[in-house]
């Protein structure tokens, strides 16, 4: 620790003013207080004293992501070896072929999203924030195995640039990056974002009879059934997370370890994750209303799934824990909040179910909530203000 | 007083003065229709997939505006301005079916690509925008001139996303494969087409971009918040 903090006070010279690297100060800055607690002090005005910072909240997101990396590695494995007809296979195999599938992904996402925001913060002067640490681990996370890398660094080019720099950086963007990311993904390259070729790596060897590489939403929409011969899913590997899907996103119970995490430490809103679930259960029991009287059996099966697995198939898991809880993105007033995850549970599950071209929808209900965020903000603010008013109504005079 | 003005003017006016070289190339700037003042968005979105139908288009609306310039710089003294809209609108649709034929006759693959959006000019608001601003009140000569200057910034910027939005959403430019076919992956390489790059958004986020670029190179079109 010495010998760091001796370090750091060694190049420091360089870096400040009339050093020769003084324009890469946004550069050391981030790597010192990365390391140390920051020594300088907010100088004027009210502040809030708070033991954490914007750099603690994003390393406790970072925690809570963990066991999601560490199953999805491992069931990339699993499924890569059960497509080859080995399922078998040691548990540390499994776990080392995912890794060496997914990290890369991770390094690549880290790579090319800091090294614009170094850059970013270089041009402008001004100090790096530390909102991509999260995104840049949600965005392998929320990716296809099979997906190449360069378009993993593609998308993350066009989220951290399009979706957060032009609009001011951290804390200044209307949309989720980590999601941008996706949605930039899914509709630059839609055969290696959608489809049944992408989820499982089946790469040297021949799979075994009747395998399909579709997700149980892809299944679900083309026969109305959860799976069939090699993909019979069941209620417990929905659960676990042994099933085809992205990266991170499979395991509910991983997820489930995150959003106790971001609960308890009070980081994300249990407002947008309550009213989420309600949303997606309410679609659900809508659809489930309605089974009985559409003509295809396709869609009957579909509308007709018990309302309370919506919940535990497809990301809606991971989306709500970790996206739409975003505290940039969503909305800002506890009201709206409660409103803002209904309409993303619910329009999850709708576009999820009724759109064919959108397998899942969260994507797409997170961002456009996402749009609709200050809208929503903007009419809780003025009907408190009108209640307020309604309060100082001065009493008219008796004639 | 009026007439010494206007005898003065008449002197001191060569053909490529300095005053007019600028009407000429401001647009193309300082006051780019589509970036600075941000008109004729529509048909830059619709028609920039690929660069054939861009620069067709864009040859169109350069004619459409230089004519219609002049027809009604012509006209601008005895127009009743109650019904200048209407009568501008008159010329201007009648340029438009004459440019309409002229493509339909010459290069029919395209008219056909181009679909409304040649009939479309007539509401395009970069035309009806220099008519009312410029041409009402000025000489037959200096709105021939802003009129080809608009056309030419109105140009540029949709080449400029043609260019991009052909080449990385289909590999090509004007038809012709640019990036080798041993490149994709379907044979062997690396290399996939961005399909978003052929979806409409994708032309607002470049003209976004190149918006971005023009005013961080002239820093005198950034308003003061």
């Amino acid at each position: 620790m010495k010998a760091a903090r001796s370090f750091f006070d060694s190049v420091r010279p360089h870096f400040e003013k009339g050093g020769k690297w003084e324009k890469f100060y946004p550069a050391y800055d981030a790597f010192e207080t990365f390391a140390f607690v920051p020594g300088h002090t907010a100088h004027s005005g009210a502040h809030v004293r708070d033991a954490i910072d914007l750099k603690r909240t994003m390393v406790t997101v970072i925690f809570a992501m963990i066991p999601c990396l560490l199953f999805g590695m491992y069931n990339v494995g699993l499924q890569h070896f059960r497509a080859l007809g080995q399922p078998d296979a040691a548990f540390l195999d499994m776990f080392l072929f995912g890794a060496l599938k997914v990290m890369p992904m991770v390094v690549v996402s880290y790579a090319v999203g800091l090294g614009i925001e170094f850059a970013f913060a270089i041009v402008k002067k001004h100090s790096i924030n530390e909102g991509y640490l999260v995104s840049g681990m949600l965005i392998p996370l929320i990716m296809p195995v099979d997906i190449p890398l360069w378009m993993v660094a593609v998308s993350t080019v066009f989220a951290v640039v399009i979706g957060k720099e032009v609009f001011g950086g951290t804390g200044m963007n209307i949309l989720n990056p980590a999601l941008t990311a996706r949605a930039f993904a899914f509709f630059a390259y839609p055969s290696w974002m959608s489809g049944d070729k992408v989820w499982v790596n089946t790469s040297g060897g021949t799979v075994v009879d009747g395998y399909s590489g579709s997700t149980i939403l892809g299944n679900l929409a083309v026969t109305g059934k959860a799976g069939v011969g090699y993909a019979d899913w069941s209620m417990a590997e929905m659960v676990i997370g042994t099933i085809p899907g992205s990266i991170g996103e499979t395991s509910k119970i991983a997820v489930a370890i995150g959003a106790f995490i971001l609960l308890w430490t009070g980081i994300a809103s249990w407002r947008i994750m309550l009213m989420s679930a309600l949303g997606a259960l309410s679609m659900g029991l809508i659809f489930n209303a309605f089974s009985g009287i559409v003509p295809s059996p396709e869609m009957q099966g579909y509308l007709g799934i018990p309302f309370w697995q919506h919940l535990i198939i497809g990301s809606w898991a991971f989306a709500t824990v970790f996206m739409a809880t975003d505290p940039v993105s969503g909305a800002q007033t506890n009201t709206g909040k409660l409103w803002y995850g209904f309409l993303i549970g619910f329009f999850g599950i709708m576009i999820r179910v009724f759109n064919p071209a959108y397998p899942e929808g969260m994507m797409l209900a997170i961002l456009l909530m996402n749009v609709f965020a200050p809208l929503i903000d903007h009419y809780v603010i003025e009907a408190n203000v009108r209640k307020r008013l309604k309060r100082v109504q001065p009493v008219p005079a008796k004639a | 007083m009026s007439q010494e003005v206007q005898t003065i003017e008449k002197v001191s006016e060569p053909l490529f003065s300095k005053k007019n070289r600028k009407l000429l190339t401001d647009p193309l700037n300082d006051n780019n229709p589509i970036t600075v003042q941000v008109l004729g968005i529509c048909s830059a979105l619709a028609i920039t997939v690929q660069l054939k139908p861009a620069i067709v288009m864009s040859i169109s609306v350069i004619a459409v505006l230089a004519l219609g310039n002049v027809i009604v710089s012509l006209m601008r003294n005895f127009i009743p301005s109650r019904i200048r809209i209407i009568v501008q609108l008159v010329v201007v649709a009648a340029l438009v079916i004459l440019v309409d034929q002229v493509l339909k006759a010459f290069v029919y693959d395209v008219s056909k690509q181009l679909s409304v959006f040649v009939g479309l000019i007539i509401t395009n608001c970069i035309v009806m925008g220099r008519l009312e601003a410029f041409a009402l009140a000025n000489t037959p000569w200096k709105s021939f001139l802003d009129g080809i200057g608009n056309g030419l910034g109105y140009a540029a910027i949709l080449v400029a996303v043609a260019f991009f939005r052909e080449l990385f959403g289909s590999g090509a430019l004007f038809g012709y494969k640019i990036i080798p076919d041993s490149w994709y992956i379907a044979n062997g390489g690396f290399y996939a087409n961005n399909g978003m790059m052929l979806l409409p958004p994708m032309a607002l986020i470049t003209v976004g971009l190149i918006i971005w670029l023009q005013r961080a190179k002239n820093t005198k079109l950034i308003e003061n918040a």
